[in-house]
């Protein structure tokens, strides 16, 4: 799909307040060149198939049967089975997020599945995919939108972890990921 | 006030890490607040949030019942409770019950109220906190000095004193190390919990649903790595619909910590699986701990909507000396206070409420539209209720409501005849004698106060009337403010009168929460200046016209003298403050400014009352600029300057560093001119400079433009 004018200035909003809070976007045109990048990203990282060295990707609509196995073969260390064990000593986590609020520049997810909050807390580097679509203003947008019945755990993230507990000093990466990496991709479907 | 007190007030001032590191962030915090809330209608908001809270707290036990079925709809455990205690029991029983060994805790501070830790540790439960701040403390055995950054009183230096004492020896005061050393300490006890304990910022009661609001990421792991969860959350943080959170997630980050989000915020409405496929079990508890009985109160029903977002400790002048721990051991700063008062018991605020100085910056800024600071003063009210009005009081407030007896007494003691020296009378008499001569040099008291002076003024014909009311310090000290405000008003026409019967505005009564005596003062008043018709009552002390337009209103209605309220109010219409008026009589052309003023540099000086209850601080402002003179602003123009009416008796330690940074900021402008509205501030920063030897003019508004007006 096409973005129009409107959209584009609010991706550049989000991107604006995303950057402010240290985390990096990046957007492709369509899935193909999502997945491309994320090969890329995981081999930059050095993800191999040795402890420690390993990434986990929660269950993502968009990565099917098809696109997994592609994945699993150019990225050996990249492992969808996800324990705790696994997600605590994994260099990457990888999990698609079903909104993103452009004046906060915030991801949002249903993440019910704790394999979910596994991967997007415990590995030192999260990477959030989300559909360019699913880009919305701000909270009382997403408020509006969703049926807080059809869930139990939504969880919004910011930017990567972060504390200022000793001496005021901004310090990123605490108990939760140092890096975050969200990665907008335009031709998906949008959550219900 | 205590020697114990006292002596925590004075370590704390002496400790220059704790000054320094909150004197450094009131700073940062000021301008990054402003930054967050650009392009945002902060009064939209707080009423917004205002409205939500006061309506939920309106009916506690109707939104707590509606929680509580909603959320056991979706298996959650849901535990009412008034009483501290059962919420211990409750605790300690079910981690019994479960073979609960270990606990990780996210900060919450309805668990620090009912001092949940050592309850549980004591049954040989571990309890492990892991937000960073509260872990440092509760390794060094300390308390949170601040409601956000529990850990903000302690150096990089302590906190690898205590990493290296109580965790593990070896770790050097570098930040990101000492970090990420936290990190790599704790990760182990997340992974091993039997238990995560929370609080909740919101809890939604149509939803059953808690909102947690963190950075570290600690929450989301007590929440999803342990399989129980437990959060104590406290009736205050009931709020009605789903939706309504946004405001409050809009404002709390904020007001919090200058953020637009915070990293997280997790919203749980119901159980969720466990990593071994288990569903969690969620207990959440909702404790009263006498929020039922406050929401019942008329006057504290208003502190319930509160956030928690600590702002009100941010932007305290007192705050950022003393810091958190002078207030107690769990909630610190204005709402603070109020909080130990219901929490704990309204004696335990006996001492920290007197650390207020009545500068309102917090009522500004609270996103939750808590008048915090009038609040305090109701404590102080109760307080004297209670503990009775002592003796010495009583003595000091006949003096001060017998003006010719108060002036000759304060005559006799600034020339150095001090008939009536009992140590302890002095220390207690407002305003002039204080033992703050080291910073600050006092004023001489006039040998003819104005209210003789203004009998010998020869005024012209006029026809309007104003009534002025004098108050003390331009009755007894600066009587020249007086007659330069006559000066004025006969220029534009009018005629000002000074009314024998007017007596002490009540505002010393009042503060120290001697209602009977304010009310009496109000009174006496309102009587003297509605004796004669006038078209207005002016004054040029913001103290004072506060007390005229306003409070003389609430200490009538405080007593219940609710038949003098009409008259309280005839006159609260005719009351107008000198700056104000000569705008108005300057813009009707009824005066004018003089040709070929010269130009000078100027700075301004905020009294609180004076902007913050008038919102007349522009005012002064443009009448200068009209006059041609030039505006350099100092920093933080509106932080008070130390004075406070009896403050600077009562806690000279704090007033004086108070004074001390204002000193440096109007000297940082290089004006030769400080104009000020307020005699007070005249008092205080004109007495700090002189002191000095400072070669600043300091003037009131009223000075300087009887001298540049046709």
């Amino acid at each position: 799909m096409s973005l129009t004018i409107e959209s584009s200035a609010i991706i550049e909003l989000f991107k604006m307040r995303a950057e402010a809070v240290s985390a990096q976007v990046q957007r492709v045109a369509n899935k193909e060149l999502a997945l491309e990048l994320l090969v890329r990203l995981l081999h930059q990282e050095g993800v191999e198939d040795k402890s420690d060295s390993r990434a986990v990707c929660a269950a993502c609509p968009m990565i099917g049967k098809t696109e997994r196995t592609k994945l699993e073969n150019a990225v050996p260390g990249l492992k969808f089975e996800v324990t705790r064990d696994l997600a605590a000593s994994a260099k990457v986590g990888i999990s698609q997020f079903d909104w993103a609020l452009a004046n906060t520049g915030s991801v949002v997810q249903i993440a019910d599945e704790v394999d979910k909050r596994l991967v997007s807390t415990l590995p030192p580097l999260h990477i959030a995919l989300v559909s360019t679509a699913a880009l919305l203003p701000d909270i009382p947008t997403l408020f509006a939108l969703i049926d807080p019945s059809k869930f139990s755990y939504l969880s919004f993230v910011t930017g990567p972890s972060r504390t200022a507990d000793i001496e005021r000093v901004l310090t990123i990466g605490v108990h939760g990921p140092g890096r975050l990496i969200i990665l907008f991709v335009d031709d998906l479907e949008v959550a219900a | 006030m205590k020697q114990e007190f006292k002596q925590s007030i004075l370590d704390a001032l002496a400790n220059p890490n704790l000054t320094g590191a909150l004197g450094n962030f009131s700073v940062a915090y000021r301008a990054g607040r402003a930054k967050a809330y650009e392009g945002i209608d902060f009064e939209a908001l707080r009423d917004q949030i205002a409205e939500i809270k006061s309506s939920a707290s309106s009916r506690f036990e109707e939104l707590a019942e509606q929680f509580t079925r909603a959320a056991e709809a979706r298996g959650t455990k849901v535990f009412r409770t008034g009483n501290p205690k059962a919420v211990k029991d409750y605790i300690l029983r079910l981690a019994q019950e479960r073979g609960v060994k270990t606990i990780v805790k996210s900060k919450s501070m309805a668990t620090e109220e009912i001092h949940l830790n050592k309850y549980l540790e004591k049954a040989g439960i571990d309890v492990q906190e892991t937000d960073l701040g509260e872990w440092i403390i509760q390794l060094a055995g300390q308390t949170p000095s601040h409601m956000v950054m529990p850990a903000i009183h302690m150096t990089k230096e302590e906190v690898t004193t205590v990493f290296n004492d109580k965790v593990e020896d070896g770790q050097t005061p570098d930040i990101p190390k000492l970090v990420k050393f936290a990190r790599g300490k704790l990760r182990p006890m997340f992974l091993q919990a039997d238990m995560g304990i929370s609080g909740a910022n919101i809890a939604v009661a149509e939803t059953g649903s808690i909102a947690i609001v963190t950075n570290e990421g600690n929450a989301r792991l007590v929440t999803t790595l342990p399989r129980i969860h437990v959060a104590v959350v406290g009736y205050e943080k009931l709020i009605e619909h789903f939706k309504d959170m946004a405001p409050i997630l809009t404002a709390l980050p904020k007001s919090a910590t200058a953020q637009l989000l915070t990293s997280y915020v997790s919203i749980i409405s119901g159980p969720v699986p466990n990593t071994d496929g288990t569903p969690k079990e969620l207990h959440i508890i909702l404790m009263d701990n006498r929020r039922n009985e406050m929401a019942h109160d008329p006057r504290f029903k208003q502190a319930l909507q509160c956030i928690r977002c600590a702002s009100c400790l941010n932007v305290c002048p007192v705050f950022r000396l003393v810091g958190g721990h002078v207030f107690g051991k769990v909630y610190t700063g204005g709402i603070g206070t109020i909080l130990t008062a219901w929490f704990g018991a309204l004696k335990e605020s006996d001492e920290i409420q007197s650390l207020c100085i009545q500068c309102g910056n917090c009522k500004d800024v609270c996103p939750g539209k808590i008048d915090i600071p009038d609040l305090i003063l109701e404590l102080r009210r109760r307080l004297a209720v209670e503990q009775g009005q002592p003796m010495i009081q009583k003595a000091i407030f006949s003096v001060v409501n017998n003006r010719r007896l108060f002036h000759t007494m304060m005559r006799a003691a600034s020339i150095g005849q001090i008939p009536f020296a009992k140590e302890g009378f002095i220390r207690h008499l407002p305003l002039f004698l204080s033992n703050m001569t080291e910073n600050r040099s006092l004023p001489a008291i006039a040998d003819v106060p104005f209210r003789d002076r203004i009998k010998k003024i020869k005024q012209p014909k006029c026809a309007e009337k104003a009534a002025f009311y004098g108050g003390c310090l331009i009755d007894f000290a600066y009587p020249d403010m007086g007659e330069a405000v006559v000066k004025v008003l006969n220029k534009a026409g009018i005629e000002v009168i000074f009314p024998e019967g007017q007596t002490c505005c009540g505002a010393p009564a009042r503060y120290s929460g001697a209602y009977e005596v304010a009310a009496q003062n109000s009174a006496d008043n309102i009587k003297a200046l509605l004796a004669e018709d006038v078209k207005y009552v002016v004054s040029a002390c913001p103290t004072c016209t506060v007390a005229l337009k306003h409070d003389f209103i609430a200490n009538l209605e405080a007593i219940g003298r609710t038949e003098e309220l009409p008259a309280a109010r005839r006159l609260a219409e005719k009351v107008v403050d000198f700056s104000t008026l000569a705008s108005q009589l300057l813009d009707q052309g009824l005066l004018k400014f003089k040709a070929g003023i010269e130009p000078t540099k100027f700075t301004y000086h905020d009294s609180c009352h004076f902007k913050r209850t008038l919102h007349a601080d522009q005012t002064p402002r443009n009448l200068m600029k009209q006059a041609g003179h030039e505006l350099v602003e100092m920093d933080e123009c509106d932080m008070c300057c130390g004075m406070g009416g009896s403050y600077t008796i009562k806690l000279p330690e704090i007033s004086a560093p108070i004074l001390e940074r204002k000193l440096q900021n109007v000297e940082k402008t290089g004006a030769p001119l400080l104009l000020i509205d307020c005699p007070g501030c005249v008092m205080q920063i004109g007495g700090g400079l002189d002191k000095r030897h400072s070669k600043i003019k300091v003037e009131h508004t009223v000075q300087r433009l009887a001298d540049m007006l046709e």
